[in-house]
Protein backbone atom coordinates (compact mmCIF):
# COMPACT_ATOMS: atom_id res chain seq x y z
CA UNK A 1 0.00 0.00 0.00
CA UNK A 2 1.44 3.36 -1.01
CA UNK A 3 1.67 6.35 1.33
CA UNK A 4 1.41 10.09 0.77
CA UNK A 5 3.29 11.31 -2.28
CA UNK A 6 4.73 14.37 -0.58
CA UNK A 7 5.67 12.86 2.77
CA UNK A 8 9.39 13.48 2.25
CA UNK A 9 8.82 17.20 1.83
CA UNK A 10 6.41 17.57 4.72
CA UNK A 11 7.65 19.70 7.63
CA UNK A 12 6.06 20.72 10.90
CA UNK A 13 6.23 20.14 14.62
CA UNK A 14 6.54 16.46 15.43
CA UNK A 15 6.60 15.33 11.81
CA UNK A 16 8.88 12.33 11.56
CA UNK A 17 9.12 8.81 10.26
CA UNK A 18 10.66 7.67 13.52
CA UNK A 19 8.73 4.90 15.21
CA UNK A 20 10.38 4.95 18.61
CA UNK A 21 9.09 6.97 21.55
CA UNK A 22 11.35 9.93 20.76
CA UNK A 23 9.15 12.30 22.79
CA UNK A 24 9.77 10.58 26.15
CA UNK A 25 13.26 11.97 26.73
CA UNK A 26 12.44 15.64 26.03
CA UNK A 27 9.29 15.26 28.13
CA UNK A 28 11.24 13.86 31.09
CA UNK A 29 13.82 16.64 30.73
CA UNK A 30 11.03 19.22 30.59
CA UNK A 31 9.48 17.82 33.77
CA UNK A 32 12.84 17.47 35.54
CA UNK A 33 14.11 20.96 34.79
CA UNK A 34 10.71 22.54 35.46
CA UNK A 35 10.40 20.76 38.80
CA UNK A 36 13.85 21.94 39.83
CA UNK A 37 13.09 25.47 38.66
CA UNK A 38 9.86 25.63 40.65
CA UNK A 39 11.40 24.12 43.80
CA UNK A 40 14.56 26.25 43.74
CA UNK A 41 12.58 29.46 43.17
CA UNK A 42 10.23 28.58 46.02
CA UNK A 43 13.13 27.65 48.32
CA UNK A 44 15.03 30.83 47.50
CA UNK A 45 11.90 32.91 48.03
CA UNK A 46 11.35 31.59 51.55
CA UNK A 47 14.36 33.32 53.12
CA UNK A 48 14.20 31.07 56.19
CA UNK A 49 14.96 27.51 57.32
CA UNK A 50 18.18 27.51 55.30
CA UNK A 51 20.41 26.89 58.31
CA UNK A 52 20.17 23.96 60.72
CA UNK A 53 22.02 24.40 64.00
CA UNK A 54 20.25 21.79 66.13
CA UNK A 55 22.48 19.83 68.57
CA UNK A 56 25.55 21.83 67.58
CA UNK A 57 25.29 21.15 63.85
CA UNK A 58 25.98 23.78 61.22
CA UNK A 59 24.27 22.79 57.98
CA UNK A 60 23.89 25.65 55.52
CA UNK A 61 21.74 25.23 52.43
CA UNK A 62 23.70 25.50 49.17
CA UNK A 63 21.05 27.93 47.92
CA UNK A 64 22.08 30.37 50.65
CA UNK A 65 25.85 30.08 50.60
CA UNK A 66 27.85 32.24 50.99
CA UNK A 67 25.86 34.35 53.43
CA UNK A 68 26.68 37.65 51.76
CA UNK A 69 24.09 39.60 53.71
CA UNK A 70 26.12 38.95 56.90
CA UNK A 71 29.33 40.25 55.33
CA UNK A 72 27.85 43.56 54.33
CA UNK A 73 25.10 43.88 56.96
CA UNK A 74 22.49 44.06 54.24
CA UNK A 75 18.80 44.41 55.00
CA UNK A 76 17.09 43.35 51.83
CA UNK A 77 13.41 43.44 50.97
CA UNK A 78 13.87 40.04 49.32
CA UNK A 79 15.63 36.80 50.14
CA UNK A 80 19.41 37.15 49.86
CA UNK A 81 19.50 33.80 48.07
CA UNK A 82 18.76 35.75 44.92
CA UNK A 83 22.09 37.56 45.32
CA UNK A 84 23.83 34.21 44.85
CA UNK A 85 21.60 32.00 42.76
CA UNK A 86 22.09 33.94 39.52
CA UNK A 87 25.64 32.56 39.45
CA UNK A 88 24.86 28.81 39.41
CA UNK A 89 21.78 29.56 37.31
CA UNK A 90 23.92 31.38 34.75
CA UNK A 91 26.53 28.64 34.86
CA UNK A 92 23.96 25.95 34.16
CA UNK A 93 21.97 27.99 31.66
CA UNK A 94 25.06 28.61 29.52
CA UNK A 95 26.49 25.09 30.00
CA UNK A 96 26.88 23.27 26.69
CA UNK A 97 25.06 20.20 28.00
CA UNK A 98 22.11 22.13 29.43
CA UNK A 99 21.87 24.12 26.23
CA UNK A 100 21.30 20.88 24.38
CA UNK A 101 18.63 19.77 26.86
CA UNK A 102 16.60 22.95 26.97
CA UNK A 103 16.87 23.67 23.26
CA UNK A 104 15.36 20.24 22.82
CA UNK A 105 12.85 20.12 25.69
CA UNK A 106 11.69 23.74 25.88
CA UNK A 107 12.27 25.14 22.39
CA UNK A 108 11.79 21.92 20.39
CA UNK A 109 14.70 23.12 18.29
CA UNK A 110 14.73 20.17 17.60
CA UNK A 111 12.75 18.14 20.16
CA UNK A 112 14.61 15.05 18.96
CA UNK A 113 16.83 14.12 16.06
CA UNK A 114 15.10 13.94 12.68
CA UNK A 115 11.85 15.25 14.16
CA UNK A 116 10.09 18.27 12.70
CA UNK A 117 10.19 21.59 14.54
CA UNK A 118 7.59 24.29 15.14
CA UNK A 119 7.71 26.97 12.48
CA UNK A 120 10.41 29.57 13.10
CA UNK A 121 10.32 32.83 11.26
CA UNK A 122 14.06 33.29 11.51
CA UNK A 123 16.56 30.92 13.05
CA UNK A 124 19.74 32.58 14.30
CA UNK A 125 21.14 29.84 16.52
CA UNK A 126 23.56 31.41 18.97
CA UNK A 127 24.54 34.33 16.77
CA UNK A 128 22.10 36.94 18.08
CA UNK A 129 20.70 38.17 21.39
CA UNK A 130 19.83 36.54 23.75
CA UNK A 131 21.59 33.30 22.82
CA UNK A 132 24.81 35.04 21.81
CA UNK A 133 25.30 35.49 25.56
CA UNK A 134 26.03 31.77 25.76
CA UNK A 135 29.54 32.79 24.76
CA UNK A 136 30.31 34.09 28.25
CA UNK A 137 29.93 30.64 29.79
CA UNK A 138 33.56 30.71 30.96
CA UNK A 139 32.87 33.74 33.15
CA UNK A 140 30.01 31.95 34.85
CA UNK A 141 32.42 29.06 35.38
CA UNK A 142 34.86 31.40 37.15
CA UNK A 143 32.10 32.77 39.40
CA UNK A 144 30.60 29.34 40.05
CA UNK A 145 34.02 28.06 41.12
CA UNK A 146 34.18 30.77 43.77
CA UNK A 147 30.75 29.71 45.05
CA UNK A 148 31.92 26.10 44.96
CA UNK A 149 34.83 26.95 47.28
CA UNK A 150 32.32 28.24 49.82
CA UNK A 151 30.27 25.06 49.45
CA UNK A 152 33.39 22.99 50.16
CA UNK A 153 33.94 25.09 53.27
CA UNK A 154 30.31 24.52 54.28
CA UNK A 155 30.63 20.79 53.69
CA UNK A 156 33.80 20.64 55.81
CA UNK A 157 32.13 22.76 58.50
CA UNK A 158 29.22 20.30 58.57
CA UNK A 159 31.59 17.70 60.07
CA UNK A 160 32.18 19.81 63.18
CA UNK A 161 29.62 20.09 65.94
CA UNK A 162 29.60 22.64 68.71
CA UNK A 163 29.23 21.33 72.25
CA UNK A 164 27.30 23.06 75.00
CA UNK A 165 30.63 24.44 76.24
CA UNK A 166 31.24 26.04 72.86
CA UNK A 167 33.98 23.68 71.63
CA UNK A 168 33.99 22.21 68.13
CA UNK A 169 34.16 18.42 67.84
CA UNK A 170 34.59 16.32 64.74
CA UNK A 171 31.61 14.13 63.97
CA UNK A 172 29.45 12.76 61.25
CA UNK A 173 25.76 13.29 60.85
CA UNK A 174 23.55 12.31 57.95
CA UNK A 175 23.51 15.99 57.03
CA UNK A 176 27.33 16.05 56.89
CA UNK A 177 27.30 13.22 54.39
CA UNK A 178 24.49 14.81 52.38
CA UNK A 179 26.48 18.03 52.09
CA UNK A 180 29.69 16.20 51.20
CA UNK A 181 28.02 14.15 48.47
CA UNK A 182 26.42 17.31 47.12
CA UNK A 183 29.64 19.27 46.89
CA UNK A 184 31.40 16.30 45.28
CA UNK A 185 28.65 16.08 42.67
CA UNK A 186 28.85 19.82 42.04
CA UNK A 187 32.62 19.55 41.65
CA UNK A 188 32.26 16.65 39.22
CA UNK A 189 29.94 18.80 37.16
CA UNK A 190 31.98 22.01 37.37
CA UNK A 191 35.37 20.48 36.62
CA UNK A 192 34.08 18.62 33.56
CA UNK A 193 33.04 21.94 32.03
CA UNK A 194 33.71 22.28 28.30
CA UNK A 195 35.03 25.81 28.73
CA UNK A 196 37.45 24.64 31.42
CA UNK A 197 38.56 21.82 29.11
CA UNK A 198 39.35 24.42 26.50
CA UNK A 199 41.08 26.81 28.85
CA UNK A 200 43.33 24.27 30.57
CA UNK A 201 44.64 22.69 27.40
CA UNK A 202 42.11 22.29 24.60
CA UNK A 203 43.13 25.59 23.06
CA UNK A 204 46.66 24.31 22.48
CA UNK A 205 47.53 22.90 19.08
CA UNK A 206 50.65 21.18 20.36
CA UNK A 207 50.64 19.25 23.61
CA UNK A 208 54.37 18.40 23.50
CA UNK A 209 55.97 21.66 22.53
CA UNK A 210 56.87 22.89 26.01
CA UNK A 211 56.98 21.77 29.61
CA UNK A 212 53.89 23.89 30.31
CA UNK A 213 52.05 22.34 27.38
CA UNK A 214 52.82 18.85 28.63
CA UNK A 215 51.53 19.74 32.09
CA UNK A 216 48.41 21.29 30.57
CA UNK A 217 47.89 18.15 28.48
CA UNK A 218 47.72 16.10 31.67
CA UNK A 219 45.15 18.44 33.20
CA UNK A 220 43.21 18.47 29.92
CA UNK A 221 43.13 14.67 30.06
CA UNK A 222 41.70 14.71 33.58
CA UNK A 223 39.05 17.28 32.69
CA UNK A 224 38.22 15.24 29.58
CA UNK A 225 37.49 12.19 31.77
CA UNK A 226 34.92 14.19 33.74
CA UNK A 227 33.66 15.81 30.54
CA UNK A 228 32.80 12.42 29.05
CA UNK A 229 30.13 12.08 31.74
CA UNK A 230 29.19 15.76 31.89
CA UNK A 231 25.51 14.99 31.29
CA UNK A 232 25.37 12.53 34.16
CA UNK A 233 27.21 14.93 36.48
CA UNK A 234 24.80 17.67 35.43
CA UNK A 235 21.74 15.70 36.49
CA UNK A 236 23.24 14.18 39.63
CA UNK A 237 24.42 17.58 40.86
CA UNK A 238 21.09 19.22 39.99
CA UNK A 239 19.18 16.73 42.11
CA UNK A 240 21.79 16.66 44.87
CA UNK A 241 21.73 20.42 45.35
CA UNK A 242 17.92 20.43 45.52
CA UNK A 243 17.78 17.46 47.86
CA UNK A 244 20.46 18.97 50.11
CA UNK A 245 18.41 22.13 50.51
CA UNK A 246 15.32 20.03 51.17
CA UNK A 247 17.10 17.94 53.81
CA UNK A 248 18.42 20.99 55.67
CA UNK A 249 15.07 22.75 55.35
CA UNK A 250 13.21 19.78 56.84
CA UNK A 251 15.74 19.52 59.67
CA UNK A 252 15.47 23.26 60.37
CA UNK A 253 11.67 23.03 60.39
CA UNK A 254 11.85 20.18 62.88
CA UNK A 255 10.12 17.83 60.47
CA UNK A 256 13.11 15.55 60.07
CA UNK A 257 15.58 14.61 62.83
CA UNK A 258 19.23 14.72 61.78
CA UNK A 259 20.75 11.38 62.74
CA UNK A 260 24.17 11.86 64.29
CA UNK A 261 26.34 8.86 63.46
CA UNK A 262 29.19 9.70 65.86
CA UNK A 263 31.05 12.61 67.45
CA UNK A 264 34.66 12.45 68.65
CA UNK A 265 34.99 14.36 71.88
CA UNK B 1 13.33 -18.19 7.12
CA UNK B 2 10.75 -15.46 7.66
CA UNK B 3 9.54 -12.59 5.54
CA UNK B 4 9.34 -8.91 6.36
CA UNK B 5 7.69 -5.98 4.67
CA UNK B 6 9.96 -3.17 3.50
CA UNK B 7 8.46 0.19 2.62
CA UNK B 8 10.96 1.73 0.25
CA UNK B 9 10.73 5.24 -1.11
CA UNK B 10 10.34 5.24 -4.89
CA UNK B 11 10.29 8.46 -6.85
CA UNK B 12 12.23 11.49 -7.91
CA UNK B 13 12.18 15.25 -7.39
CA UNK B 14 8.73 15.45 -9.02
CA UNK B 15 7.17 13.15 -6.39
CA UNK B 16 7.03 9.62 -5.19
CA UNK B 17 5.64 7.15 -2.69
CA UNK B 18 6.56 4.35 -0.32
CA UNK B 19 6.21 0.99 -2.06
CA UNK B 20 5.85 -2.27 -0.14
CA UNK B 21 8.16 -5.21 -0.84
CA UNK B 22 8.25 -8.65 0.75
CA UNK B 23 11.77 -9.71 1.70
CA UNK B 24 12.96 -13.15 2.81
CA UNK B 25 14.93 -12.55 5.98
CA UNK B 26 17.95 -14.61 6.98
CA UNK B 27 20.06 -14.38 10.11
CA UNK B 28 22.66 -11.61 10.03
CA UNK B 29 21.02 -9.61 7.25
CA UNK B 30 21.43 -5.85 7.10
CA UNK B 31 19.09 -3.39 5.40
CA UNK B 32 21.39 -3.14 2.37
CA UNK B 33 21.03 -6.92 1.86
CA UNK B 34 17.29 -6.46 1.80
CA UNK B 35 17.56 -3.64 -0.74
CA UNK B 36 19.73 -5.85 -2.94
CA UNK B 37 17.19 -8.65 -2.66
CA UNK B 38 14.43 -6.24 -3.70
CA UNK B 39 16.55 -5.21 -6.70
CA UNK B 40 17.07 -8.86 -7.66
CA UNK B 41 13.54 -10.10 -7.17
CA UNK B 42 11.12 -7.19 -7.49
CA UNK B 43 12.55 -3.89 -8.71
CA UNK B 44 15.75 -3.97 -10.76
CA UNK B 45 15.34 -0.25 -11.40
CA UNK B 46 15.47 0.66 -7.69
CA UNK B 47 18.23 3.28 -7.40
CA UNK B 48 20.56 2.91 -4.44
CA UNK B 49 24.11 4.14 -3.88
CA UNK B 50 26.46 1.66 -2.24
CA UNK B 51 30.01 0.44 -2.51
CA UNK B 52 31.92 -1.38 0.24
CA UNK B 53 29.14 -2.91 2.37
CA UNK B 54 31.54 -2.61 5.29
CA UNK B 55 30.62 0.80 6.75
CA UNK B 56 33.77 2.36 5.37
CA UNK B 57 32.82 4.04 2.11
CA UNK B 58 29.92 6.10 3.45
CA UNK B 59 27.80 5.57 0.32
CA UNK B 60 24.67 3.83 1.52
CA UNK B 61 23.32 6.55 3.81
CA UNK B 62 19.54 6.55 4.17
CA UNK B 63 16.80 7.07 6.71
CA UNK B 64 15.72 3.79 8.22
CA UNK B 65 12.57 3.97 10.28
CA UNK B 66 13.11 7.71 10.27
CA UNK B 67 16.67 7.66 11.60
CA UNK B 68 19.68 8.57 9.46
CA UNK B 69 21.82 5.43 9.28
CA UNK B 70 24.08 3.44 7.00
CA UNK B 71 22.07 0.66 5.35
CA UNK B 72 25.07 -1.68 5.49
CA UNK B 73 25.47 -1.22 9.23
CA UNK B 74 21.83 -1.58 10.23
CA UNK B 75 21.04 -5.17 11.12
CA UNK B 76 17.46 -6.32 10.69
CA UNK B 77 17.49 -8.05 14.05
CA UNK B 78 18.05 -4.61 15.60
CA UNK B 79 14.77 -3.27 14.19
CA UNK B 80 11.32 -3.97 15.66
CA UNK B 81 10.17 -7.33 14.28
CA UNK B 82 6.47 -6.54 14.50
CA UNK B 83 6.68 -3.57 12.14
CA UNK B 84 7.58 -2.98 8.54
CA UNK B 85 10.94 -1.36 7.79
CA UNK B 86 10.82 2.13 6.28
CA UNK B 87 13.71 3.06 4.00
CA UNK B 88 13.82 6.60 2.67
CA UNK B 89 16.50 8.83 1.13
CA UNK B 90 18.31 11.50 3.15
CA UNK B 91 15.91 14.37 3.62
CA UNK B 92 18.39 17.25 3.66
CA UNK B 93 19.64 16.83 0.12
CA UNK B 94 17.88 17.12 -3.25
CA UNK B 95 16.42 13.82 -4.37
CA UNK B 96 17.73 12.35 -7.61
CA UNK B 97 15.85 9.07 -7.61
CA UNK B 98 14.60 6.53 -5.08
CA UNK B 99 17.28 6.32 -2.38
CA UNK B 100 19.87 8.43 -4.17
CA UNK B 101 20.32 12.09 -3.31
CA UNK B 102 22.50 14.84 -4.72
CA UNK B 103 25.20 15.44 -2.14
CA UNK B 104 27.35 17.71 -4.31
CA UNK B 105 26.67 20.72 -2.06
CA UNK B 106 29.00 19.11 0.46
CA UNK B 107 31.89 19.15 -1.97
CA UNK B 108 31.24 22.81 -2.70
CA UNK B 109 31.53 23.55 1.01
CA UNK B 110 34.71 21.50 1.22
CA UNK B 111 36.38 23.70 -1.38
CA UNK B 112 35.80 26.78 0.78
CA UNK B 113 38.07 25.45 3.53
CA UNK B 114 41.74 26.35 3.09
CA UNK B 115 43.69 23.09 3.11
CA UNK B 116 46.44 21.98 5.47
CA UNK B 117 49.18 24.61 5.42
CA UNK B 118 52.34 23.55 7.27
CA UNK B 119 55.05 26.05 8.15
CA UNK B 120 58.35 26.03 6.30
CA UNK B 121 60.06 24.55 9.36
CA UNK B 122 57.50 21.79 9.99
CA UNK B 123 59.39 18.65 10.98
CA UNK B 124 56.44 16.22 11.10
CA UNK B 125 58.10 14.44 13.97
CA UNK B 126 55.09 14.44 16.25
CA UNK B 127 54.17 12.81 19.51
CA UNK B 128 51.17 10.52 19.53
CA UNK B 129 49.39 12.78 22.03
CA UNK B 130 49.58 15.60 19.48
CA UNK B 131 47.92 13.64 16.70
CA UNK B 132 45.34 11.71 18.74
CA UNK B 133 42.82 14.51 18.54
CA UNK B 134 43.05 15.02 14.78
CA UNK B 135 43.17 11.28 14.12
CA UNK B 136 39.70 10.97 15.59
CA UNK B 137 38.46 13.43 12.98
CA UNK B 138 40.23 11.54 10.22
CA UNK B 139 37.94 8.57 10.88
CA UNK B 140 35.18 10.44 9.03
CA UNK B 141 33.91 8.43 6.03
CA UNK B 142 31.88 11.32 4.61
CA UNK B 143 28.57 9.50 4.76
CA UNK B 144 26.97 12.92 5.42
CA UNK B 145 24.51 11.47 7.93
CA UNK B 146 25.52 14.28 10.30
CA UNK B 147 24.70 16.82 7.62
CA UNK B 148 21.39 15.08 7.00
CA UNK B 149 20.28 15.09 10.62
CA UNK B 150 21.55 18.58 11.49
CA UNK B 151 18.43 20.67 12.01
CA UNK B 152 20.17 23.84 10.77
CA UNK B 153 20.34 22.22 7.34
CA UNK B 154 17.38 19.86 7.56
CA UNK B 155 14.71 22.08 9.09
CA UNK B 156 16.00 25.63 8.58
CA UNK B 157 17.65 24.94 5.24
CA UNK B 158 20.51 27.36 5.94
CA UNK B 159 23.01 25.76 3.57
CA UNK B 160 24.32 29.10 2.28
CA UNK B 161 25.21 30.18 5.83
CA UNK B 162 26.42 27.01 7.49
CA UNK B 163 29.10 24.44 6.72
CA UNK B 164 27.40 21.66 8.71
CA UNK B 165 28.96 19.25 11.23
CA UNK B 166 31.04 17.31 8.70
CA UNK B 167 32.96 20.39 7.70
CA UNK B 168 33.24 21.77 11.20
CA UNK B 169 35.01 18.48 11.91
CA UNK B 170 37.29 19.10 8.95
CA UNK B 171 38.08 22.63 10.15
CA UNK B 172 38.78 21.22 13.63
CA UNK B 173 41.19 18.65 12.18
CA UNK B 174 43.12 21.47 10.52
CA UNK B 175 42.90 24.04 13.31
CA UNK B 176 44.11 21.57 15.94
CA UNK B 177 46.91 20.18 13.80
CA UNK B 178 50.25 21.02 15.45
CA UNK B 179 51.96 21.69 12.09
CA UNK B 180 49.23 23.80 10.52
CA UNK B 181 49.80 27.54 10.47
CA UNK B 182 46.60 29.01 9.05
CA UNK B 183 43.94 30.69 11.17
CA UNK B 184 40.45 29.74 9.96
CA UNK B 185 38.48 31.24 12.85
CA UNK B 186 37.10 34.19 10.88
CA UNK B 187 35.97 31.83 8.13
CA UNK B 188 34.45 29.59 10.78
CA UNK B 189 32.56 32.42 12.44
CA UNK B 190 31.33 34.16 9.30
CA UNK B 191 30.98 31.85 6.33
CA UNK B 192 31.08 28.64 8.35
CA UNK B 193 28.30 29.86 10.64
CA UNK B 194 29.52 27.97 13.71
CA UNK B 195 27.22 30.19 15.81
CA UNK B 196 24.21 28.64 14.09
CA UNK B 197 24.97 25.31 15.74
CA UNK B 198 23.01 25.05 18.97
CA UNK B 199 24.86 21.87 19.95
CA UNK B 200 21.85 19.58 20.19
CA UNK B 201 24.24 16.72 19.35
CA UNK B 202 22.20 14.91 16.72
CA UNK B 203 25.32 14.78 14.55
CA UNK B 204 27.13 12.86 17.28
CA UNK B 205 24.17 10.52 17.76
CA UNK B 206 24.09 9.39 14.13
CA UNK B 207 27.82 9.23 13.36
CA UNK B 208 28.60 5.61 12.35
CA UNK B 209 32.27 6.17 13.14
CA UNK B 210 31.33 7.34 16.66
CA UNK B 211 33.30 10.55 16.33
CA UNK B 212 32.53 12.88 19.22
CA UNK B 213 31.61 15.58 16.75
CA UNK B 214 30.07 18.01 19.21
CA UNK B 215 32.33 17.60 22.22
CA UNK B 216 35.65 17.18 20.46
CA UNK B 217 35.21 19.31 17.34
CA UNK B 218 32.36 21.82 17.44
CA UNK B 219 32.52 22.93 21.09
CA UNK B 220 36.33 23.38 21.02
CA UNK B 221 35.93 25.42 17.84
CA UNK B 222 33.21 27.51 19.46
CA UNK B 223 35.53 28.13 22.40
CA UNK B 224 38.30 29.25 20.05
CA UNK B 225 35.88 31.64 18.39
CA UNK B 226 34.93 32.94 21.85
CA UNK B 227 38.63 33.51 22.59
CA UNK B 228 38.98 35.64 19.53
CA UNK B 229 35.66 37.42 19.17
CA UNK B 230 33.49 37.28 22.28
CA UNK B 231 35.61 37.10 25.43
CA UNK B 232 35.19 40.63 26.86
CA UNK B 233 38.35 40.54 28.95
CA UNK B 234 40.48 39.41 26.03
CA UNK B 235 38.94 42.10 23.82
CA UNK B 236 39.87 44.77 26.39
CA UNK B 237 43.38 43.34 26.77
CA UNK B 238 43.89 43.29 23.04
CA UNK B 239 42.77 46.89 22.75
CA UNK B 240 45.08 47.93 25.59
CA UNK B 241 48.02 46.01 24.16
CA UNK B 242 47.24 47.03 20.60
CA UNK B 243 47.49 43.43 19.33
CA UNK B 244 44.29 43.47 17.25
CA UNK B 245 42.09 40.43 16.84
CA UNK B 246 44.92 38.10 15.88
CA UNK B 247 46.06 38.23 19.49
CA UNK B 248 43.39 35.71 20.31
CA UNK B 249 44.51 33.00 17.95
CA UNK B 250 44.94 29.51 19.35
CA UNK B 251 48.19 28.78 21.10
CA UNK B 252 50.66 26.61 19.30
Amino acid sequence: MAESVSILEHKGFGVTQRRDNWWIKPLLVFIGLSAFGVYSTWAAWQGDNFLFTGHGAYYLSPFYSPQVQLWFGLHLPFSFAFLILWIPLGFRATCYYYRKTYYRAFFADPAACAVGEPKHRHYHGERKFPFILQNIHRYFFYLATIVLLFLWYDAARAFFFRSAAGHLHFGVGVGSLVMLINVMALSGFSFGCNSLRHLVGGKLDCFSCSRTARARYKIWGKVSILNLRHAEWAWVSLFSVGLTDLYIRLCAMGTLPDVRLFIIK
Amino acid sequence: MSTRVFKVWRGDSAGGKFVDYQVDVQEGMVVLDAIHQIQRQHAPDLACRWNCKAAKCGSCSAEINGKPRLMCKTRLDGLPVDQSVNVAPMKSFPLIRDLVTDISWNYTVNKKIPPFTPGADATFLMRQRDVDRVQEFRKCIECFLCQDVCHVLREHDLKPQFFGPRFLVRVASLEMHPMDTLDRLKLLKDEGGVGLCNITKCCTEVCPEEIHITDNAIIPLKERVVDKYYDPLRIVLRVLMGTGQDGGAAEK
